[in-house]
Parts: C-alpha cells; sequence; structure tokens
C-alpha cells in the first residue's frame, strides 16, 4: 500500500473514531510500534541509499500529519465529552438550597447593640449588674431615701423591703464608681421592672443608661453628646428639645423629647448633671469631679425607629414579628 | 394636678393663647399632660325659670312646665327630670340652640303637648357626667343670661403633671407665682383678711411630737349651718379641678388647698373630747377612716387626737367620728405644717392617697398655715355663717424648718451648665423667682423663701436659673476628653460573636419574662426552690426563673399554636437561683439557652422532611463550644435532669464544672407547654463559654497522614464518648484527626452489642510514619479498647 493511502485511511480512522479510546486505537494502528506508518519506515531499509532520505522524509511527514490530526481530534472528543458530561450536570439553580435560614437578633438588642456601638465609639464601655437589686444601689446610693415620693413612682418589685427587682439600671453606675474612679464613661444597658402592665407598660423592659464623669463635664456637653447620639440612632436631622424634669439623682435634670414627622414631641429619655450626693455616696469629690447621666426606653426607640405600634409585642416572641428584624 | 385655667388667669394673665401658656408652663418642668375644655360645645342656652310645672296629661313620667327666659312670653317646655318643679332656676336649650354632639333644638310634641326648647342637666351640656336630674342654678340666676357666658364656660381645665420637688405649685397660688416668674409679670394674689372673733371658744394644742408637727393653728366656729349647698361658683371650681362637692365646709377646706396649696381639715367640734394633741400614733391603735375603714395604725404614723382618741390620721385621712356632718353645728379648723418626713410612705402603706397626703409628703410652706386659716375662716363665715372664734397656734420654733441660705459660686455655675450667664441676667432670674440675692466675692449669697422648700444646695440654683434661662438657650457642645482606649481582652469571646453562631443556626432571639409560672416551673425543677414576687402582676409572673427554658418553652408552644410548626428560639439573660452564698442571697447568673422544635429545614424538595432530634441541637451546641477555641475542654455525658428526657439528655461539662445540658424535653411536659411534637432544649452558663483561646501557631506537619479505620463490637449501652476518650488517650500526640463514622446494630450482631466504625487519622511532625509504626499503635490501641470495654476487633 502506498505511503498515501494508508495516511488517508489514517485521517479516516481518526475522523471516526467517537471517544478518546478509539482515538488511540486509530494511533496505534497508524503511528504504534507495528503501527501501518511506523512498518514504512522499516522498509526504508529496502530502498538505495539515495532513495531513502527522500522517502524518509516523506514517512515523517505523513506521521507527523497523522499526528496532528489525532491531536486536534483528541482535542474534540475531549470537549465534546465535558460538554455531554456538563449538559448532564445541568441542574435547576432556583430551587431552594439547603439550611437557607439565619436567624435574627431580637430588636430591642438590636437597638441596645446600636446604642452601645454609637457610644463605643467615644469610649463609653459597657457594664451589666445583677438584676435583683438592694435598696442602697437602687434607691440609697442615687439620692431617694426611703418613703421619698420618687421611690412610690417606680412601682417597685420588693421581694423584702431592702431587695428588689431594680428599677433602673443606674445601681449598675453605683457599683461601677465604687470600684473605678474618675474619668469614667460607662453605659449599662439591661432589663429593669415596674409593677405595671396596660397597654404601655410591660412590667419589664430595658433601659441604657450612660455616665460620663471627669473634670468640668458640663450640661452643654451632656446636650451635645445627646444631640448628636439621636442625630445618629433616627438618621435623621430631627428636631430635639430639653425641657426641665426632675431626677433624684441629676440636677439640673431634663426631659428630652423629639418632634415626629406629625409634628408632635415624644419623649425619648431623662438626663442631667449628676447631683453631688451620687457623687459623695461612691466617694469622688463633687468639687473636683462633675459628670453627667442620661437613661433611655430601649423599646421606646425601637417602636419609633421600626415602627412597632405594641409594646407587648416585644415579649410575646412571637417569630412572625421577630423575623421582620433577620 | 387639674386647675382651671380661668382660675389661673385671675392671678396673672400673661398674653398667651392656653396652648402657648401650656407649652410654656411645660417647657419650665412644669409638664402640661392635658387640656381638657371644662364644657361641651353648645350655644343658645339661656338662664330659665320655672314658672309653672304641672303633670303631663298623657305621660306619667313627663312634666309640662312654662319658663321665663326674659323675653315676656312663657315657653311651653316638655321636661322628664324628676327634680323639675315651680321655682326653680334653669338652664334652658332654646329652640335653634345646639347641643354637644351637635344636637340640634327644634320645636316639637311630645305625647300631644308642645315643647320649644329643653331644660339640661349637667351631663347634656358635658360639665359632669351625671344623671340626676336637670341642673338647679342658685335663686340668683339673672333670668335671660346666656348659660355660658354666665357660667364662664369657655374654660379649660389644665391637666399639670408636678415633679416631686415642686410641691410649690400644687395650688394655683403657686402656679400663678411660677407663671408671674415666666412672664416677668405680677401677681395679683387674693386678698386675705382677718376674720371678726366673735366668740371666745377655744381648744388647747399640745404639740406631742413637735418635730412631726412644729406647727398647728386650730379655731372654733360655732354656729355653721352645714346643710346648706355650696355656692355654684365654689362647686364649679372644684368640679374643674376634678374635685366632687360634698358639703360647703369640706367643699372650703378643698377650695383653699386647690387656691393655697396648703390642705386643711375641719373636725365636728362636739366629737373632740377636750385638749388637742398632736402626737404619734399609739401601737396598735385602731382609727375608722371617713370611708369607713378601720385600720391599725404603728407608732410611726402622727395622729390628731383629743384626750382619749385619734381623730384623724395627719395630714392623711379623719377619722368617721370626728368629721362634719349635716348635723354638725359647731367645727374646729385644722391648718397645720406637718414635716414631710412624718407623712411619708404612711398614706401609702395603707392603701392610700389623698390631696392632703400627696401635699404634706411633698412639703408645704411652713409659713402659709395662718393665711389659709383665715382664708378657710372667711369662706365659712361667708357660706355658711356662725361665729369665729380666736386662732389658736401651737409652735415649735426650734423645729420649724428654716428659710435656706445658700452660696452660688460664678465659677461653679459656669462649669457646671458649661456656659457663662451674666451676672446681672443671673440676679434678675433669682429675683424674679423670689429670692434674695446679695452679691458676694465668689458671687451670690441666696436667700430662698420658705415656699421653695425644694431649694438646698448650689445644684439647685443652677437648676433653677438653667431652667428659667432656658435649657434650649444653652448651647450644644461636643464632650472633650482624652482618647484613651478601652481594653479589649481578646480571651473573652463577646456575646455577640455567641449570637451569631446561633443566627447561622437558625435560631430567633427570644426576650422573655424573668418572672414565670410557678406551677410550669416547679414541674421543670422539683427540686429548686425559687424566688417569689410577693406582689406580682398575676400569679403566672410571680417566680423568679430558675432557668431560661420555662419561658422559651412557653414561647415556643405560644408559636405553635400560631401555625409556626419550625421554632428555634434562643435567649441570653439571668437565671436567679436562690444561694446563701451570694450577694443578697441570690445568684444571677447569665446563661444562654435555646429550643427547637420541628424539621431540620423545612419541607426540602430533595431531602424530604426530617425531624429535628437530640444530634440537632447538640450540633449547635458543639457548634458554640468550638467558638471558643476550647472545644476539647468540653465534654457530654450521659446525665438526667428533671426537665428532659432521661435517655436523651446530657450534661456539658467542662473540666470537672457542669457548665449546662441539652436534651430532649420530657415528653410529660409536652402538653404543661401546648407543645406538639418533640422539643429539644439546651441551656449553658454563659461565662463558662465565654473563654475563648487566644491562637498560639503551631508547626504545620510537612509529612503525610494516614487514616486507618477500625470496627469493634462493644456493649450497646457503652457511649461512644468514652471509647473515643481512650483512643485519645492511648494514641497521644501522633493522633491527628479521630471520627466515628458508623453505628451499626441489627440483624446479625446480639442484641446486646453494636459496631461502631472509628476512622484514626495519623501523623507525626518530624517524619513519615511507617506501617509498623501505624500497625504498633492501633494494636496498643485495640488492646486498651479490649481491656477497658471488651471491645472486639471486626474484621474488616
Amino acid at each position: 500500500m502506498d505511503l498515501e493511502a494508508i495516511l488517508q485511511a489514517g485521517k479516516a480512522a481518526a475522523a471516526e473514531a467517537t471517544s478518546a479510546n478509539e482515538l488511540e486505537d486509530v494511533r496505534v494502528e497508524f503511528m504504534g510500534k507495528k503501527g501501518r506508518l511506523t512498518e514504512q519506515l522499516k522498509s526504508l531499509g529496502k530502498l538505495s541509499a539515495e532513495e531513502r532520505p527522500k522517502a524518509g522524509q516523506l514517512i515523517n511527514q505523513a506521521k507527523q500529519e497523522l499526528q496532528e490530526i489525532l491531536n486536534t481530534r483528541r482535542d474534540e472528543l475531549k470537549a465534546a465529552e465535558m460538554n455531554a458530561r456538563l449538559n448532564a450536570e445541568r441542574i435547576d439553580v432556583t430551587l431552594a438550597g439547603r439550611m437557607g435560614e439565619f436567624g435574627g437578633i431580637h430588636p430591642v438588642t438590636r437597638t441596645i447593640q446600636r446604642i452601645e456601638d454609637y457610644f463605643g465609639q467615644l469610649g463609653f464601655s459597657v457594664k451589666e449588674g445583677p438584676e435583683v437589686e438592694d435598696g442602697f444601689h437602687n434607691f440609697d446610693a442615687l439620692n431617694i431615701p426611703a418613703q421619698h415620693p420618687a421611690r412610690a413612682d417606680h412601682d417597685t418589685f420588693y421581694f423584702t423591703p431592702d431587695t428588689m427587682l431594680r428599677t433602673q439600671t443606674s445601681g449598675v453606675q453605683i457599683r461601677t464608681m465604687e470600684h473605678e474612679k474618675p474619668p469614667l464613661r460607662i453605659i449599662s444597658p439591661g432589663r429593669v421592672y415596674r409593677n405595671d402592665y396596660d397597654q404601655t407598660h410591660t412590667p419589664m423592659f430595658h433601659q441604657v443608661e450612660g455616665l460620663m464623669v471627669d473634670e468640668h463635664v458640663s450640661f452643654t456637653e451632656l446636650k451635645g453628646i445627646l444631640h448628636d447620639f439621636l442625630h445618629h440612632f433616627f438618621e435623621e436631622d430631627l428636631e430635639i428639645r430639653f425641657r426641665p424634669s426632675y431626677f433624684p439623682f441629676t440636677e439640673p435634670s431634663a426631659e428630652v423629647d423629639v418632634r415626629r414627622k406629625d409634628g408632635n414631641w415624644l419623649e425619648v429619655l431623662g438626663c442631667g448633671m449628676v447631683h453631688p450626693n451620687v457623687l459623695r455616696s461612691v466617694g469622688i469629690d463633687p468639687e473636683q469631679y462633675t459628670g453627667f447621666a442620661f437613661g433611655m426606653g430601649v423599646e421606646r426607640l425601637t417602636m419609633i425607629r421600626y415602627g412597632v405600634n405594641d409594646l407587648r409585642a416585644f415579649f410575646e416572641n412571637d417569630l412572625r414579628f421577630l423575623k421582620q428584624f433577620s | 394636678m387639674k386647675i382651671s385655667e380661668q382660675w389661673l388667669r385671675e392671678w396673672v394673665n400673661p398674653q398667651l393663647s392656653t396652648e402657648e401658656l401650656a407649652e410654656q408652663l411645660s417647657m419650665a418642668g412644669l409638664e402640661v399632660d392635658g387640656i381638657e375644655p371644662v364644657a361641651g360645645i353648645f350655644n343658645g342656652v339661656v338662664v330659665g325659670e320655672v314658672k309653672e310645672c304641672g303633670q303631663h296629661p298623657n305621660a306619667d313620667k313627663l312634666q309640662v312646665t312654662k319658663v321665663d327666659i326674659g323675653e315676656g312670653e312663657l315657653l311651653d317646655i316638655v321636661c322628664g327630670a324628676p327634680n323639675c318643679r315651680q321655682g326653680i332656676k334653669v338652664a334652658v336649650a332654646t329652640v335653634g340652640a345646639v347641643l354637644p354632639g351637635d344636637f340640634k333644638i327644634k320645636k316639637s310634641k311630645l305625647r300631644g303637648e308642645p315643647s320649644h326648647g329643653m331644660l339640661c342637666s349637667a351631663s347634656e351640656l358635658e360639665l359632669t357626667e351625671d344623671h340626676d336630674g336637670i341642673l338647679e342654678l342658685p335663686a340668683n340666676a339673672p333670668i335671660g343670661e346666656d348659660f355660658r357666658a354666665w357660667m364662664g364656660l369657655n374654660d379649660n381645665a389644665l391637666e399639670i403633671d408636678l415633679t416631686p420637688n415642686r410641691a410649690d405649685c400644687l395650688g394655683v397660688r403657686g402656679l400663678a407665682r411660677e407663671v408671674g416668674v415666666l412672664n416677668r409679670l405680677d401677681v395679683t394674689p387674693c386678698e386675705i383678711k382677718d376674720v371678726a372673733v366673735t366668740i371666745k371658744d377655744e381648744r388647747a394644742i399640745h404639740l406631742d411630737a413637735p418635730a412631726a408637727c412644729p406647727r398647728y393653728l386650730g379655731r372654733v366656729i360655732r354656729n355653721v349651718d352645714v346643710t346648706a349647698a355650696s355656692p355654684l361658683w365654689l362647686q364649679e371650681r372644684l368640679r374643674r379641678s376634678g374635685v366632687r362637692s360634698i358639703d360647703p365646709v369640706v367643699d372650703i377646706t378643698n377650695y383653699v388647698l386647690l387656691e393655697q396649696g396648703h390642705p386643711m381639715h375641719a373636725f365636728d367640734l362636739a366629737a373632740i373630747a377636750g385638749d388637742v394633741h398632736v402626737r404619734m400614733a399609739n401601737p396598735e391603735e385602731k382609727i375608722t377612716l371617713l370611708d369607713g375603714q378601720e385600720i391599725t395604725l404603728t407608732d410611726d404614723v402622727l395622729v390628731i387626737a383629743d384626750e382619749q382618741k385619734a381623730l384623724a390620721m395627719a395630714g392623711i385621712f379623719g377619722s368617721k367620728d370626728s368629721g362634719v356632718t349635716e348635723n354638725s353645728k359647731d367645727i374646729f379648723l385644722e391648718s397645720a405644717f406637718f414635716s414631710p418626713d412624718a407623712i411619708m410612705g404612711r398614706a401609702r402603706r395603707y392603701g392610700l392617697h389623698t390631696d392632703a397626703s400627696h401635699r404634706y409628703e411633698r412639703g408645704v410652706d411652713p409659713e402659709l398655715q395662718r393665711e389659709a386659716m383665715e382664708r378657710a375662716s372667711a369662706l365659712v363665715l361667708e357660706i355658711c355663717g356662725g361665729e369665729a372664734g380666736p386662732i389658736v397656734e401651737a409652735v415649735s420654733v426650734q423645729h420649724l424648718p428654716k428659710a435656706a441660705d445658700v452660696k452660688l459660686r460664678a465659677s461653679r455655675l459656669e462649669s457646671i451648665l458649661g456656659i457663662e450667664v451674666a451676672a446681672n441676667t443671673v440676679e434678675a432670674i433669682l429675683q424674679r423667682l423670689g429670692f434674695a440675692v446679695e452679691k458676694i466675692a465668689e458671687g451670690w449669697q441666696v436667700k430662698v423663701p420658705t415656699y421653695r422648700f425644694d431649694i438646698a444646695i448650689e445644684e439647685d440654683l443652677i437648676e433653677e436659673i438653667a431652667r428659667v434661662y432656658g435649657y434650649n438657650n444653652i448651647p450644644v457642645k461636643a464632650p472633650v476628653a482624652p482618647l484613651r482606649m478601652q481594653r479589649q481582652a481578646e480571651a473573652q469571646l463577646p456575646v455577640r460573636a455567641l449570637q451569631q453562631v446561633m443566627l447561622a443556626a437558625g435560631y430567633q432571639e427570644a426576650i422573655t419574662y424573668s418572672f414565670v409560672d410557678p406551677k410550669q416551673q416547679a414541674q421543670l425543677y422539683p427540686d429548686s426552690a425559687a424566688l417569689t414576687l410577693p406582689h406580682p402582676i398575676s400569679i403566672e409572673m410571680s417566680s423568679m426563673r430558675l432557668g431560661l427554658w420555662p419561658g422559651l418553652l412557653q414561647a415556643a408552644g405560644y408559636n405553635q399554636k400560631r401555625q409556626q410548626q419550625n421554632v428555634r428560639l434562643f435567649e441570653t439573660g439571668l437565671r436567679f437561683v436562690p444561694d446563701s452564698e451570694a450577694e443578697n442571697d441570690i445568684r444571677q447568673q447569665p446563661m444562654m439557652a435555646g429550643v427547637i422544635l420541628g424539621t431540620v429545614q423545612g419541607e426540602h424538595w430533595q431531602d424530604g422532611v426530617k425531624a429535628v432530634d437530640f444530634y440537632d441541637v447538640k450540633g449547635h451546641v458543639e457548634t458554640l463550644l468550638r467558638a471558643t477555641g476550647r472545644y476539647h475542654e468540653y465534654r457530654f455525658v450521659a446525665s438526667e435532669h428533671s426537665a428532659l428526657h432521661p435517655g436523651q439528655s446530657a450534661a456539658i461539662y467542662r473540666g470537672d464544672n457542669l457548665i449546662g445540658y441539652c436534651g430532649a424535653l420530657h415528653p410529660q411536659f409536652e402538653k404543661l407547654f401546648g407543645i406538639k411534637g418533640r422539643a429539644f432544649l439546651f441551656e449553658l452558663d454563659l461565662r463558662a463559654i465565654q473563654e475563648r483561646r487566644v491562637p498560639e501557631a503551631g508547626v504545620i506537619s510537612r509529612y503525610p497522614s494516614i487514616r486507618r479505620d477500625i470496627a469493634i463490637l462493644v456493649d450497646r449501652n457503652l457511649p461512644a464518648g468514652e471509647i473515643l476518650e481512650v483512643i485519645r488517650r492511648v494514641s497521644e500526640n501522633q493522633l491527628v484527626e479521630l471520627n466515628l463514622f458508623d453505628v451499626y446494630t441489627g440483624d446479625n450482631l446480639p442484641t446486646t452489642e453494636k459496631s461502631l466504625a472509628i476512622a484514626l487519622t495519623l501523623q507525626a511532625a518530624d517524619r513519615t510514619l511507617e506501617d509498623q509504626e501505624v500497625s504498633t499503635l492501633i494494636s496498643k490501641v485495640v488492646t486498651a479498647l479490649q481491656e477497658e470495654f471488651n471491645a472486639v476487633l471486626r474484621d474488616s
């Protein structure tokens, strides 16, 4: 058989191969040790020295040509195989994945964390304390003597005359000042309790109280920090006003209102300059140090921020309610 | 406190609208909570007189009247009120009048009789809610006058929520003073003249507890007529302050209380045996109060007594037997100063709260008693007649509060407020407040009038200046402090990080009440006593939680009832465990707990539905523990818990410390919480999972690891954890991974046994392990398992 015929047969066989294996068979048949083209090389011996180089070159050319064709065909077959596999593995990517659910923190926690973050930026550290509190930390040290009408306003849950569920987280400030000396910047978030349950009161709710004690802390700075906070918290340049009020542990005292979209003012927090008796009760000299304190109701802020209408929803733990905050 | 705006404006009348006045008061710290009109909206109502009144011919309960409204012709009006009678003055809604609720009066016929108007009741004009008949006006009411104008009904009741320190404003007098200060206006007080003393009768007064009562004034007034009704103006003033008219004497004492801010009391003179004593109650002394309840007093309650018995709880409530009644002829008027300390808390202790106790426990002006007495005396004589005796005043000057004399330093004022207030502004404000100001080197020496008993220290004066200056005129400034970083211990795992683990596992955070149903709690924790609230909101909210499970299970049941089949809730918060070692005898321990119900991932299109089980909740706990980087320090031990299924509960230890539990809710409690299906719970001591490992990097072995699997037969009840622990111990530091990948029980095994397949991955740090070494180690492991557990190696 002549070389050309073999080459053509090889090309045809390569084109007919439908898999890598078949193609390999073709390669062996033509280019293997006993392959048909290889055999041609063996026949060179029969040729004369003059003819030999020419014939050898032709055979090598044929081998090279077939090899290229085989290579091309192999790539084609690989691509086809890959395509076939990819096609076979095609899926519907719009079907649900596994374990896609992600939970959510409670809206009250969400608000507390935002408050912590804002004040954390200004170097306020977070302090926590006990919820069953004694009279000293909940009242006495805060300049609320026994029998004081302000105590009656608290609707306290008493266990004994001297132990109670804390009515405010201010006790944490006292506990902190008992152990740490100024300069102090703390906030204390947590549960507080009042014996009151109706449309607008739950017997448990959350407060965040803040305290800054340092030399030269002033009312203008109290106003500054709370303006700053409220603007950031609501992410809105809302109108804010300070209204004189009374808390036994601050003097001067103020309540802070923000103006809602409907034009009405809504009270959001209470604050004031720390009463010198409070500083004295924890051994801080009020002549050397001054301080401000503020307290805010977390549920109230959360309701305004997210448009929650019913306070009681916070403690029903209805998943349909909670998942809105995921 | 509720007060008539009109009344206030008689004393001081700023050029402000009602709303502006309310806003001004609020911004001065006297918060106006509400503004209510004192009458409904109506017109066309005039004063009339019933000239004739006869039975309606066709209706038993109706009367036909002829009413004079000053227009010459009498009006025919049919009236159904039982008190309608000839000769009384009435409020007549004439034809064309519009009454509250847009009720138009038209000519009509009632059962055949013409009716050209209507005689009005107080409720029809929205004056009160009383429905007992038509209004009866005083005899001198001018016929034909517009009723609204004549009564001054274009008035508002201001509801003012006063803070406890501003008791000086608990009356028109004090409030007017404040409004005068705010508007720089003079106040016109009502004139108080001493009444003529026409008799000599008096009662001696003994201050037996002078610290509690340093001043007491008494006066006898004889021959008063208590049966007369209070005049309409007086009733109206009381009504607009929300006070009911009782009888003229009580009404007068209430009136003086509202006007002067000073409580008064009147006794029936006949009920007082001998001298009057102001003394502390005797132990177990009993008194029957005006409202009929008998209470037993303690010796820290101040009483007004005669020589035999207590007549009143001083400053709080009078006794039934000493009160003025319609039969009283002679009265004894009291005007006293009681120390707030002697009154505070007493009323509340007995469940009482009166207008008098409200003022006395906050304080009244210690110099106001005589004026109040003269004011009340004058009103009694005017309204009830009678003859007044002299005022007897008992006083212990040394016990009377002194007017405060407070130094105000300019430097302090500036350091507290953060701004410099001009000296003349300071002085002007203080003087307007009625304080006597003297300039001194450091600032000012300020004498405070006795009615501002809330002012005691420098800061009080600073607040007054800031308040009148206007809080909103004080600038806003960012605080200045040295920049200091806060300590953040890397070894402390923040709660937020643990919360994120829960969220990733699909949990929603819950916040449940710290007090739970004692019945539910006692069932879950039968061996533990809980702290109980003596006065809870309800019995279901009375027991301080011993763990977070009662609240979470309750919430889980609540959600299941609302068609939420898959529940994953977690909570962090304190549990309250009685403990005599702890502060206040209660251990308040932060916990993290969770509950899951339903399926692993809902109804998945490919994986179908798989109910959650123990290993889901355990997996979530394991992830939490892994977040600490100290997972190997924790272990799970089969252990029973009263709330959990005894065969599906594990105690979780860190070292030797029990730090929590996880398991299936004991099936007997499913109904208790309204739970359908299995609930799985965990609870961990939060502090025990917050100690994070600070990483210390080691060398990563460059040599290959080798995995060897073994299968062993062991007793079916043997916890796998114990086997793994032995393997870890025996194989020491060449074991880099250990995984139990199959548990088999069944057909070709004895029922008492199970087969466990375990993969050990071994690696050395410094060389490639030889086959021989590996085989030696594996046989060491197998030998140990044989010795410890009678384990049998299965052919693999």
